[in-house]
């Protein structure tokens, strides 16, 4: 070893200390949040981290397809890995190179460093010509950090090229004419040049790669790239349960409820933050944020980032907290306003490519609002009280749940006696408008001769509003009194009427051990259509679009059924809106929002009702009684109520059924 | 010192029918409220509380389930409740009640300064609104009806200043301590109970006074003490409703009319 390996050793050694020791003050952190299990299903995981990271579909998809320009330096820096893991292990043992291998080998990995540096500089070239000419919106596009970290990789490329092509020329490199771009550059830069010159041109270059190498891993813990630490962990970690329903709570005296500092959030919420990429995905598809209201998720995943960074040295030394996690806007807290914005619609957490789970850090912090703090929007006052009192939102007497079906020949659920229950809602029990859906639905069913009974007086609302509120508490009680009610009556098979009731029967309470047979009434009609059980003669409703609601399409995957039935009922396939499928955009009145007054930003169901209207249609079907009420308001704001209708999905096939 | 928050345990009166033969309140069936009023008056002793460190005492006269709404009441924040409750109670007209209630107000006062008693303006389902200034002067306190905003309370000079809330305009009262006041609903909007109060709520203790240890003479009270006599209950002939304004013409001025009627009677707030 000669001096200069010395000097680099010494280099190496405190960059890599520095390194480890950020990382360690980095990840200890972690452990501050609050348990939670994400073992088991190891294959599977392994599985995602395969597909995911590595085959890059997190970063490659239609709606993005810039995305494989960060394939394409991804792949490139995992080969780089190689390459640089050569080049810090050489700098310090002379004799430990690539070179050293047989021929063939050594030659394929010369080749291949050399193709990777070059396309990894298009790449970063790319990158940062987007980011100065076509800064897409949902981004910071142009952010300090983002060319910090574009600068160091080209600078690392070309350093690559400068010391390789000095060493090619000085004729040392037996490889060369396997380095295309080295090897031109050498013959065309420097054949003329001196030997010394050379030299000193291949060390200049040697030690900015390694300076710029060592500054790149110690910048890394510092900046939206620690990403490249933490996303592999984060995607191997990620929600296996396929319910983003929020956790049970355990009201015993002495515990917290919900979220109201950082170490509140659970470590897994923690590493989440940790592991933003900052591509602003969610953002873009934020209903809130694209109607103009203060909620950003990707600004709330970074905000409890910053809050982590900032607060838990402190509380890791026993000191009190400095930054308060929700509180007036400044960088790491998160505002009430932000919080009250959200319509739980889970397009941020279809679309984020590191499966960070946004909306449910949202709902913790909504827990602690109104469980703790009882801090809430004034309208919500009323709505708990009903809800807690009266068992539906609007305080109506429960004994009137049945009254849709007065006059009509309806069973009350009685097992052995009737199969199916149908649980209506509140919606269909009370709304005007949604009675009549309900009345499609019973229409349908018998139709079809199934076997079906309501409970009436005894069925609660199902609590999905009070949940995603964060009133964990009264939906506890609420879930409680309508599993006693199924237990007692014998209920096994139930099909619901609005996709919210659907959500928390199947998924919120199968937490409380209970496994119910679930099936929202669009995929039950669908079902009976499919079996040949209902006569139907195309009716004709002119051009039909269909609005995807977000607990049907996005929490239970359910896109086919009702395009399927539209089509079985009409002759002809739905008109499909912009964003539709996993991108469909919220109605605005999920998570509660239904029962808020919405005054900041354009209203969302103005943008969504704006967005079907483009499509000229006569119809637009829905399959929520949430979804139906923000549309009717919609058109009738648009004064488009006179030449469209918004009809139920149960309604379009009632439309069709053969008398 | 103690500010009393005077409540009551009311049905639902949103969900109580008529029976169409009788023409009397079917109660069965109906769940109780704590009196929509009470929550503004207990809201109210729980904001002096969080003001200036008084004690709250909520208390309630009426059969032992009432027990229910004093359960919310410490889940709201009170510090001690009181169930009133005696055979010998029951019955009662609002000169009867306001004697127990005054009774209980005192024996409170042996242990506690009292500072306040503070009643709804009345109750959804006697809608009398006497129960108050009863409770007022069989204590002699001086009493300050209507009340939509407390300025301030001064306990060294034993002086408060609060607002009433007239028909059409509003009357700044300076008054001595202690008082009884009637609250409006507009004095404040009441809070929600928090999980950890609720949960710490559920094994606090509600202090049950009967008439052993009342001792209240039995022909002043219940129904024995109450001069006033039902002789039928029945709902009022409704009579074709009155119509407001033009709706067809100027549908704005009409909803503005109806809006201020609905105001006026307190159903809704604006
Ligand atoms: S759930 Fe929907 S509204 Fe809420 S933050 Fe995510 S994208 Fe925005
Ligand atoms: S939270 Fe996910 S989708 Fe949103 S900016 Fe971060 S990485 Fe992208």
């Amino acid at each position: 070893m000669e001096i200069s390996n010395w000097i680099f050793l010494a280099i190496l050694a405190v960059a890599l200390i520095a390194f480890v020791w950020s990382c360690r003050n980095k990840f200890r952190l972690l452990a501050l949040g609050k348990p939670e299990d994400r073992s088991g299903s190891g294959l599977k995981r392994v599985w995602n981290v395969f597909v995911y990271p590595l085959l890059q579909r997190c970063a490659v998809n239609p709606f993005y397809r810039f995305g494989i320009n960060h394939a394409i330096l991804f792949w490139c820096f995992l080969v780089l890995l190689l390459a640089n893991g050569e080049f810090l292990i050489h700098g310090v043992l002379p004799g430990a190179t690539f070179a050293a291998m047989p021929n063939g080998l050594y030659f394929t990995l010369a080749f291949a460093f050399d193709i990777v540096s070059i396309l990894a500089l298009l790449a970063v070239l790319l990158a940062v010509s987007r980011r100065l000419f076509f800064p897409p919106k949902y981004i910071q596009a142009r952010s300090k950090d983002a060319f910090i970290i574009l600068g160091m990789i080209a600078t690392l490329m070309i350093a690559f090229f400068g010391s390789h092509s000095a060493e090619i020329a000085l004729g040392e490199v037996t490889a060369a004419k396997y380095m295309p771009v080295s090897n031109w550059i050498a013959n065309t830069f420097m054949g003329a040049t001196a030997e010394s010159t050379l030299e000193i041109v291949k060390n200049v270059f040697w030690w900015l790669h390694a300076i710029v190498l060592l500054s790149f891993l110690n910048y890394l813990p510092y900046s939206k790239h620690m990403h490249i630490l933490t996303s592999i962990p984060n995607v191997y970690l990620r929600n296996l349960t396929g319910s983003t329903s929020p956790k049970r709570e355990e009201f015993k005296k002495g515990n917290t409820f919900g979220v109201g500092k950082v170490n509140d959030f659970t470590w897994k919420n923690l590493l989440d933050a940790y592991s933003c990429t900052e591509c602003g995905r969610c953002s873009d598809n934020c209903p809130a944020t694209k109607t103009d209201k203060p909620l950003n998720p990707r600004l709330v995943i970074h905000d409890i980032k910053v809050n982590l960074l900032k607060n838990g040295p402190q509380i890791v030394d026993g000191k009190p907290v400095m930054l308060p996690l929700i509180a007036p806007h400044h960088e790491g807290s998160i505002e009430e306003d932000v919080i009250w914005d959200c319509t739980t619609c889970g397009a941020c957490v279809a679309v984020c490519p590191v499966f960070i789970e946004q909306f449910p850090r949202i709902i913790d912090m909504r827990r602690h609002l109104v469980e703790t703090e009882g801090k809430f929007p004034e309208e919500l006052l009323g709505f708990f009280e009903n809800m807690e009192q009266r068992s539906n939102p609007w305080g109506i007497t429960p004994g009137d749940r049945a009254k849709w079906a007065t006059g009509l020949d309806v069973k009350m659920f009685e097992a052995g006696k009737t199969e199916y229950l149908l649980y209506v809602g509140c919606f269909g029990s009370f709304d005007a408008r949604a009675k009549h859906v309900t009345v499609a639905i019973a229409r349908v069913l018998d139709a079809a001769g199934v076997s079906w009974g309501i409970l009436g007086k005894d069925e609660k609302c199902c609590g999905d509003s009070l949940r995603r509120l964060g009133n964990e508490y009264i939906f506890e009680q609420m879930a409680k009194d309508n599993l006693k009610t199924f237990q007692a009556k014998g209920v096994t098979k139930i099909i619901t009427e609005c996709p919210h009731c659907f959500t928390a029967l199947k998924d919120d309470y199968a937490q409380y051990g209970v496994k119910l047979e679930v099936i929202h009434h669009t995929e039950f009609i669908n079902n009976l259509i499919k079996e040949g059980k209902l006569k139907l003669n195309p009716a004709d409703l002119g051009k039909t679009v269909f609005h995807d609601s977000c607990y049907l399409g996005r929490y239970n995957n359910i896109y086919q059924a009702p395009r399927e039935t539209v089509k079985a009922a009409t002759g002809k396939a739905v008109v499909e809106m912009d964003r539709n499928l996993e991108r469909g955009f919220c109605c605005g009145a999920g998570g509660g929002r239904m029962w808020l007054e919405e005054s900041r930003g354009k209203r969302i169901n103005i943008e969504r009702t704006e967005e079907a209207l483009k499509k000229q249609p006569r119809t637009i079907c829905v399959s929520c009684p949430y979804c139906m009420t923000m549309f009717e308001d919609g058109l009738k704001d648009k004064n488009a109520d006179k030449d469209v209708q918004v009809l139920d999905i149960a309604e379009v096939v009632v439309k069709a059924l053969k008398k | 010192m103690l500010v009393v928050a005077c409540i009551k345990q009311v049905p639902d009166t949103t969900q109580v029918k008529i029976d169409p033969v009788t023409g009397t309140l079917i109660r069965e069936g109906v769940p109780f409220i704590m009196n929509p009023f009470d929550t503004h008056a207990l809201e109210e002793a729980l904001r002096l509380k969080d003001k200036y460190g008084f004690r709250v005492a909520a208390i309630t006269m009426g059969p032992p389930n009432s027990t229910l709404t004093l359960r919310k009441a410490l889940s709201l924040g009170a510090d001690e409740v009181v169930l009133l409750s005696d055979r010998a109670f029951g019955g009662a007209d609002t000169l009867a009640t306001s004697r127990v209630l005054a009774e209980a107000v005192k024996k409170l006062g042996e242990k506690e300064e009292v500072v306040m008693v503070i009643c709804g303006k009345q109750t959804i389902d006697g809608d009398t609104a006497q129960v108050g200034p009863g409770i007022a002067t069989r204590l002699r306190y001086p009493q300050l009806t209507l009340v939509d905003q407390i300025k301030s309370v001064d306990v060294n000079t034993k002086k408060m200043i609060a607002r009433r809330k007239l028909e059409g305009h509003h009357e700044i009262v300076e008054v001595k301590l202690p008082v009884v006041i009637t609250v409006v609903r507009e004095i404040n909007k009441p809070r929600y109970p928090t999980v950890p109060m609720r949960l710490s709520s559920e094994d606090m203790p509600v202090t049950t006074w009967d008439n052993k240890t009342m001792h209240l003479d039995e022909t002043t009270i219940g129904l024995k003490g109450s001069p006033t006599r039902v002789n039928r209950i029945f709902s009022p002939e409704r009579v074709k409703g009155e119509i407001i304004g033009d709706g067809l013409k100027n549908p704005e001025e009409a909803a503005a009319l109806l809006a201020n009627k609905l105001v006026e009677r307190d159903i809704i707030h604006l």
